[in-house]
């Protein structure tokens, strides 16, 4: 009999007011009680709607039920095999837009916590030593990933999985991509994301750091280095800016370099040789999950920090979780107004944001009601700094000599349904073939990817 | 396939500029003049660019300054030792053609990346005035690497201890004034000097390239922190240059962003000097 309890078993959470000026996770897990209570609450569906939600296919009534009979070590068997990043996509995926939101429990109450449960089967199986690092046979191939973010991560523990040798590609230093620059400490410890990397390297997967691919090598040269398929996976690009007066003052950051110099360079630790501004007062430009991640950053800096966003709270398109947390921690919420500059002081250091009220007029392209300016309604923010989370546009680099390669019209790689590009044996997917998404989204082209590679060194034979 | 990043050799030009060769055949196949390096020294180190001065097969060459805590730490590596990380070639390479009769200025350790580069135009037909500049004349560096890479070498001193009295500018607008017809000019060095080289070729209208070192973090095209305005748009050092049109780059903007951290960076470097035990505090 499943435990009708109508709402999630509630997540141990470090206080609102301690974390928001320490860098530690949030959100601190269940026990085995909590999650065992959590997993009860599964009615094993004979069609579950949730897997239709997965974008990576877990069978999740199974592994649920193997954790409310308490066998966890088989509830990790069965996740892991259809999930290579558990401990990741436990802590970053939507699931109340996935397996969540297709939940029947959420009809009449809260849905099942599938995500919590997951990280919960994952960190338990860290924590007693035990990865699931099995691999068929070696069968001879070469495979190529070029990017160590989520969807190149996920494609070479699947390739590795299936016997392939695979090399990983990675520009900076660190291994992980989006969930090491981009995704804070708070949200993803990167203990993690190292410990999902080292999983891998025990696969047999080999990752090389530093090298920039589109310069150091381009994708020919990778084939003529005997790799038979090569899949992209390079993720987004340059930031976007709005194209207004005072962009290039001192203290206007991209999300992305504010997010990089903290979480890749752990600017935020005491003793980092990497700096970045102790600001006052912030605002961060947008209303995304990074615009939150930058906000709540600034906010551990020690700064006021204001999120300045165009449309209304309905339209704010980060995670529901994601604002409830920043709203807690103190983040002030200017929803309906839009920057219109940024004025400097005279040794071109930011010092105001002139912004405008806005009022939402009939629904745009993307069906979302189209901001307009209040005419008359400008006023003047004091503010030491403004981050910009806008979103990003490709990046060309990885894709550099290899000019027959399709893009698409904003300038993304295109594939087919399978992740094939136009080129054969040249595979793509994650941002860098859809533009900025999830994590769990680019998981999924990672796994879609590699189901596809294997296909075509099979139909090479 | 792992990369172990062994300085091979090691040069010291004067008190303040070391010359590093690295082991990196990859980069080393590849480089082209006008191409940039990210390294980071240790496992926290912060990551710096550095311009590629030479390469051979399997040696790539940076000549750096000790101006902050990473550099001096940089100096401390010996021959034999490894860089923890060593990134590249990252930016576009430096456009070379014939242009006719080319002018390279080269500002202090601007000289490093000038000479690479007017060894370039010298071999696509150029006439390539070369002109270093320095503080001083116990800071002249890579004087006969870059006799060998032009055809007139002009080496100037700020006190005129050595060569020519006066800043690579004065030594161009002599040049000019004398009758030479310059068909380009690439300058090299200090944003200050960069910006008056650009102020005296635009007043004689003569096409302007600039090598533009912003702050800069990934250099891989997605962190956006090389950002710059040219010709009123924004544009990425790493993914666009590092070379721009001089005339279009709006030299104040990164002036003062180049300064964001100078506070930050001064204090860094006070600490390594003392945990070095070193009491000597000189800038």
């Amino acid at each position: 009999m499943a435990n009708m309890q109508m709402t999630k078993t509630p997540m141990p959470e470090q206080e609102a007011q301690v974390r928001n000026s320490n860098f530690l996770e949030v959100a601190q897990g269940y026990t085995l009680e909590q999650a065992i209570n959590e997993a009860q609450r599964c009615i094993q569906c004979k069609n579950p709607a949730c897997v239709s939600g997965c974008p990576v296919g877990i069978p999740i009534p199974q592994f649920l039920h193997e954790v409310a009979e308490g066998n966890i070590a088989a509830a990790y068997e069965i996740l892991s095999n259809a999930n290579a990043l558990p401990a990741i996509s436990g802590r970053v995926c939507p699931q109340e837009n996935q397996c969540e939101g297709k939940c029947v429990r959420g009809i009449k109450g809260e849905p099942v916590a599938i995500g919590r449960v997951e990280r919960f089967v994952a960190d338990w199986a860290a924590e007693q030593g035990i990865a699931n690092v099995a691999t068929a046979p070696k069968n001879g191939h070469k495979m190529a990933v070029v990017g160590s973010g989520p969807a190149g991560l996920t494609c070479a523990g699947e390739l590795a999985r299936m016997g392939y040798e695979v090399t990983v590609f990675e520009a900076f230093h660190t291994a992980g991509g989006v969930l090491t620059y981009g995704i804070p400490e708070f949200r993803l410890p990167k203990a993690i994301v190292a410990r999902e990397v080292s999983n891998l390297e025990k696969m047999g997967v080999d990752i090389e750091m530093n090298m920039v691919i589109g310069k150091i090598l381009t994708i020919p040269e990778l084939f003529e280095r005997g790799y038979e398929a090569v899949f992209i996976a390079s993720g987004a690009g340059l930031p976007m800016f709005m194209k207004i007066p005072g962009e290039g003052l001192v203290g206007v950051y991209s999300a992305n370099e504010y997010l990089t110099r903290i979480n890749l360079m752990k600017a935020y630790q005491e003793d980092s040789p990497t700096p970045i501004l102790h600001n006052q007062k912030v605002a961060v430009v947008g209303g995304g999950n990074v615009a939150m991640d930058a906000a709540r950053c600034a906010k551990r800096l020690g700064a006021e920090v204001h999120i300045v966003y165009r449309r209304g709270e309905e339209e704010l398109p980060a995670r529901r979780e994601e604002i409830h947390h920043a709203k807690e921690e103190g983040i002030i919420f200017d929803l309906l107004t839009n920057p219109v500059s940024i004025e400097g002081d005279e040794k071109g250091c930011v010092e105001s944001m002139t912004c405008i009220r806005m009022e939402l007029g009939e629904p745009d392209a993307s069906g979302r009601r189209r901001p307009e300016p209040v005419e008359g309604s400008e006023f003047k923010m004091e503010v030491d700094a403004v981050i910009m989370a806008l979103g990003t546009s490709p990046n060309p680099m990885s894709t550099k000599g290899t000019p027959d390669l399709e893009k698409t019209r904003k300038g993304c790689v295109a594939v087919d349904e399978s992740g094939h590009t136009n080129l054969p044996g040249v595979f793509a997917g994650g941002d860098a073939a859809t533009g900025a998404a999830t994590v769990i989204l680019a998981m999924g082209a990672g796994k879609q990817a590699a189901k596809s590679m294997d296909a075509y060194i099979k139909s090479k034979q | 396939m792992k990369q172990q990043y062994q300085i091979v050799h090691k040069k010291v030009l004067t008190p303040e500029i070391s010359q590093i060769s690295v082991h990196a055949p990859l980069i080393a196949a590849k480089a082209k003049a006008g191409q940039f390096i990210i390294l980071r020294v240790d496992e926290n180190g912060e990551r710096i660019p550095l311009t590629i001065s030479s390469t051979t097969e399997e040696l790539v060459t940076v000549i750096f300054q000790k101006v902050g805590a990473t550099t001096l730490a940089l100096d401390e590596l010996q021959e034999g030792d490894y860089l923890h990380d060593f990134v590249g070639p990252l930016g576009e390479p430096t456009h070379i053609e014939n242009y006719g009769r080319v002018a390279v200025l080269g500002g202090g350790l601007g000289c490093a990346i000038a000479l690479p580069v007017a060894k370039a135009l010298t071999e696509a037909g150029n006439t390539v005035d070369l002109i270093g500049g320095f503080k001083t004349k116990e800071i002249v560096i890579l004087e006969e690497e870059m006799s060998k890479a032009c055809t007139n070498l002009h080496v100037c001193t700020d006190d005129g201890t050595y060569g020519f009295h006066g800043f690579v500018t004065n030594k161009l607008e002599e040049l000019i004034a004398g009758g030479a017809k310059f068909d380009h000019v690439i300058a090299i060095g200090p944003l200050m000097m960069m910006k008056f080289a650009c102020k005296l070729t635009e007043k004689y209208n003569i096409p302007t390239t600039v090598s533009m070192n912003p702050i800069m973090i990934d250099g891989t095209g997605m962190c956006g922190g090389c950002r710059l305005t040219v010709g009123g748009e924004v544009k990425f050092a790493c993914v666009d240059g590092p070379d721009f049109d001089g005339h279009q780059v709006d030299f104040d903007e990164v002036i003062a962003r180049n300064a964001t951290y100078r506070d930050f960076e001064a204090q860094h470097k006070r600490d390594h000097l003392c945990r070095l035990g070193g009491g000597a505090l000189n800038g």
